[in-house]
Formats: C-alpha cells, structure tokens, sequence
C-alpha cells in the first residue's frame, strides 16, 4: 500500500485531478459504450419481433379474408342452385 | 461475322477522358466555382489575421495548400454523382473495360478541370500573400505533384458516398484526414525552399504519394463504385 | 484450418458461439481489471521522476495501443470480407469501429489530462499524439460511412473499403507527422520480454492491459451479435431465436 490515508489516495502526491480526471472520463466513456452496446441490441431484437408480429397479423387477416370470400362465394352457389 | 472491334485500353480511355471534358466545359460554372471559392478563401485569410507582409509570408504556403484542399473537395462530388443520377455510371461499369481504366480517365478529367486551373491561379494568389520569392518554383512543384493525388484519393470519397443522399459533408470528414500528408510535405517543401534549402526530399515523397495513389487509388474507388451502384 | 474456421462462417453458429464466450470475457475482463486497476492505483510504486501522476499510466498506455490494434484488427477484417468474400468479416469490422474510437478518444484525453502536470499544457502537436487525433477522424469516418447507408451488407463493405485506405494511408500519416521534433518520450513498452520500467510497475500494466483487451473482446462481441441479427433479421433462426425470447 502506498498510500497512508484514503485522503492521501485522493489526492495522489497533488497530482489528484489530473489522475481521477483521467480515470472518470475513461470510465464514463467505456460505461456508455456498454450501455448503448446492449441497448442496441435489445432493441434490434424488439424491431425484429414487432416486424414478425406485424407479419403474422397480416397472413391471419389475410386468411381471415380468404375464408370470408369463400363463405359468402358458397352462399351465392348454393342459392343460385336453389 | 458482324463483330465490333473491342476498344483498347488505350481508346477507352480517351473516350471517356473526351466525354468528361466535353461535359465539363458545358457546364462551364463547375470549372470556376471551385476555382472561385480558392480565391475567396486565400483572400480571406489576411483580412481576418491582419496585413503585415512578414507574418503572411510565414503562413502563406499552409493557407494556399489548405485552400487548394478544401477546393478539390467542394469540386470532387462531381466526379461521379452526375453519371450515377443519370444511370450512365452504371452502364460503364457494365462495359468489358477494366474499371482501373474508366475510374483513372474520370479523375484524369477531374484533375484537368479543376486541378490544373488551380495550379495557373496560385501564384497570384502567392504575390498577394508575400510568398517569398525562393517559393514560388517550390509552390508550383508541390502542387503539379500533389493535385493530382487529392484528386486520386478523393475519387475513393466520392465512390463511397455516391448512392448516399447527404454525401457532401460526410465525403468532407472521410477524404481529409487522407490529405494530412500530402499537406505536411507540401508545405514543408515550400517553406525549406524559402530557407534556401534543397527541398528535393519533400518532392520525393509526394512524388511517391502520387505514384502510390495512381496505382492504388483507382481500384479502390472501382470497389467502391461496385459497392455504392450495387 | 479452412475446414475448422468453416462452421464460424455461418452467422448462426457463430452468433451462439460468441454467445458462450461472453459471459468468460465479461468475468474475465472484471477480476483483470480489478485486480490490475486495485494494484495500479493503490499497491504500484510512484515514479521517482512523475510522482503519482504516473498512475494515469496504467490506463493511457493500454488505451493507445488498443485503438492501434483495433485499427488492424478492424482492417484485417475488412480485407478479409473483401478477399474472400465473408460477410461475418465486415459485420465484425463494423463491431470494432464504435469500440476503437472510444479507446482513442481514451488514449488523447488521458494523454492530455497526463501532459498538462508534467508538459504545463494539455496539447502538444507531438507526433504520436497527432497520429493518434488522425486515427480518432479515421474511426469516426468508418462509423460515419456505416450509419449513412440503409442496407447494412452494402454498408459493411463500404465501410471495409475505407477502413482498408485508412490501414494503408495509417503509417504514411504517421511518418509524415513525425517530422515535427517531438516532445513525447520514447516508448516505454517496446518490447513484452524486455521491460524497460520496474517489475512492480510493468506487472501491473500488463494486468490491466489484459483486462482492457478481455473488455474489448465482450464489448466487440456484444455489437458483432447485434450486427449479425440486424443483417439476418428475414431468417428463420432469427425469427425462431427472437420468439423465444419473447415467450420467456
């Protein structure tokens, strides 16, 4: 241990500022590249989710829309046939 | 056997050296504009720092370079955005030439229009900054040499960000860096050769730059051109 | 070794493999940076000449020469897409480049927050550091160029592109600023086997450079797994892997 007190520590031989400057901005920056890391890609899996769900929406409506034209076309032969 | 003879390299690229020319001297206000813009900001440089002779002499090859830099670059987004707009970009990349050859004869054309008028114009500019008279062969030298690598290594630029929709800035902050060199020898040169000194070492570097440039320089920007037209 | 590194070529296996190896570069990263930050800071001797301020040291050293290796790293990987036409290669180049800069913009503040103390100014126009200003503007032009393109393949390759140039143009930057007479010290850490400083202070450095490398190594693989969902999205992996996640 080099240092005999914390205050001591703190202040690094008057060199303090320099040294805690330093080391706080390194570890501001590299704490912000690790959250904008992970938050990118969360959030790429989140648009590739909302797009699928966006997707299976429309094949459903899409189906939905099928079966309907298929119901009504029936009616339409079976009272045509009547 | 109705077979057209196929182009040599040579003819393919008079041709298109001869298509950019013509193009270029239709639109003669893409020639003066940059050169223009050179001028303002040479001129602007003793206004803002004041018009003692000795102070300017000292800085008046670093301004002449930094504003022949920043003349290219306004001039470079012309090299291919037109002939990427108007689809003919893709139709030469299309052709059985080499890319190597259409690429070398656009930036051949480019340095002609802008480069060259750049070079007539400096001295002038060089008497109204006090350049001081050992230079001025130095000045011409560097920039005989060194134009044509700013042209060489802004097509790699300009090939980048042609399919991008705001290109200009962004072709600024990737083409400048690559100029640091270039600008450094230059303007070492020029200063050595107010000394009296031989300034011989410098024009060999940039003489290497632009023979290093010439042959790299066009094949990065054909990969690029094949990226940005995919 | 093409038949050992083929299964890596294919963005599944390699998205699930640098999965397994996060969490041992996270833990790696922290107990080396721990151990190598509580040694640097609390335990390693002051220099006799810089005094205290010679612990900024410990994290400005290992800074620049990762923003150096990453440049090379980045660059290898570009000529890697190109040549041999891997798009994991791009997609990893493109990982890089976030994370290089934020080592440069380390290694100059760090550097100037070093130099006012001991130089009386926080600017020097030294060669190394100017070199080191140039790699910043290399690295921001890589990001920029990625971020301007909307499809992310043809955005991977223009960017390798440029990344490639920047490598080539690297060292003639950085011999022509060399001609300024320069103000920094010699280099300190040249060589690993011969140390030119004191046992207690290189054992240390070396910890925290290990450490600094592990949390480039699980920072790089973060964005690389993001890069590769991001250019895979329309496949059925994906498509699987994101639904279950979702159901969890």
């Amino acid at each position: 241990m080099q240092f005999d007190s914390f205050s001591d520590f703190l202040h690094m031989g008057g060199y303090g500022f320099y040294v805690w400057l330093s080391y706080g901005v390194g570890f501001v920056l590299l704490l912000l590249l690790v959250l904008i890391s992970k938050t990118q890609h969360n959030s790429v899996k989140q648009q590739i989710a909302k797009r699928q769900q966006r997707e299976a929406k429309l094949r459903q409506a899409a189906e939905q829309h099928k079966q309907e034209n298929k119901i009504s076309t029936d009616k339409v032969s079976t009272e045509a046939s009547s | 056997m109705n077979h057209q003879q196929p182009l040599s390299y040579r003819s393919a690229f008079m041709l298109i050296l001869k298509r950019d020319l013509t193009i270029a001297f239709r639109h003669q206000d893409d020639i003066f504009n940059p050169l223009l813009f050179f001028i303002i900001v040479v001129t602007l440089f003793p206004l803002g720092i004041g018009p003692e002779a000795n102070t300017l002499s000292r800085i008046a090859p670093g301004i002449i370079w930094v504003a022949a830099l920043l003349s290219t670059l306004l001039s470079l987004d012309r090299l291919f955005k037109s002939d990427h707009e108007d689809g003919s970009l893709e139709q030469m990349l299309l052709s059985p030439h080499p890319v190597f050859i259409l690429v070398l004869a656009k930036i051949f054309a480019h340095w002609l229009v802008t480069g060259l008028p750049l070079i007539l114009i400096a001295p002038v500019l060089a008497v109204l900054l006090h350049l001081d008279e050992n230079s001025y062969l130095a000045l011409m030298l560097t920039l005989l040499l060194g134009t044509p690598v700013l042209s060489l290594l802004g097509a790699i630029g300009v090939a980048l960000t042609v399919g991008i929709k705001k290109g200009g800035i962004l072709l600024s902050l990737l083409v400048l860096p690559l100029y640091i060199p270039v600008l450094i020898f230059a303007t070492s040169a020029i200063d050595t050769a107010a000394m009296n000194l031989p300034y011989s070492g410098q024009l060999a570097i940039i003489a290497a730059l632009f023979f290093g440039s010439l042959t790299l320089a066009p094949f990065a920007a054909g990969a690029a051109l094949k990226v940005s037209t995919n | 070794m093409w038949k050992w590194l083929h299964p890596y070529a294919n963005p599944e296996k390699s998205y699930h493999f640098t999965g397994k190896l996060l969490p041992w570069f996270n833990y790696l990263a922290l107990i080396f940076l721990t151990v190598g930050l509580t040694w640097a800071l609390l335990f390693a001797p002051p220099d006799y000449q810089q005094g205290e301020s010679f612990r900024i040291f410990y994290l400005h050293v290992p800074a620049s020469i990762l923003s150096m290796g990453i440049y090379l790293g980045m660059a290898i990987a570009a000529l890697s897409s190109l040549v041999w036409q891997l798009k994991l290669a791009d997609a990893s180049a493109a990982a890089l480049a976030p994370v290089g800069a934020v080592f440069t913009a380390i290694a100059l503040f760090t550097g100037a927050a070093w130099g006012k103390p001991m130089w009386g100014t926080w600017w020097v126009w030294d060669a190394r550091i100017t070199s080191e200003l140039i790699l910043l503007f290399l690295y921001l032009g890589v990001i920029a160029l990625h971020n301007a393109f909307e499809d992310k393949n043809l955005a991977g390759k223009a960017a390798g592109i440029l990344a490639l140039v920047g490598a080539i143009n690297l060292p003639i930057i950085h011999y022509s600023v060399e001609w300024w007479n320069t103000l920094h010290q010699g280099a300190t850490v040249s060589k690993f086997g011969k140390p030119a400083m004191a046992a207690e202070m290189y054992w240390p450095f070396l910890i925290c450079f290990f450490g600094f490398s592990f949390l480039v190594a699980a920072i790089a693989s973060v964005r690389f797994r993001t890069e590769i969902l991001a250019r895979n999205s329309v496949r059925p992996w994906v498509k699987a892997l994101v639904l279950a996640k979702e159901d969890k």
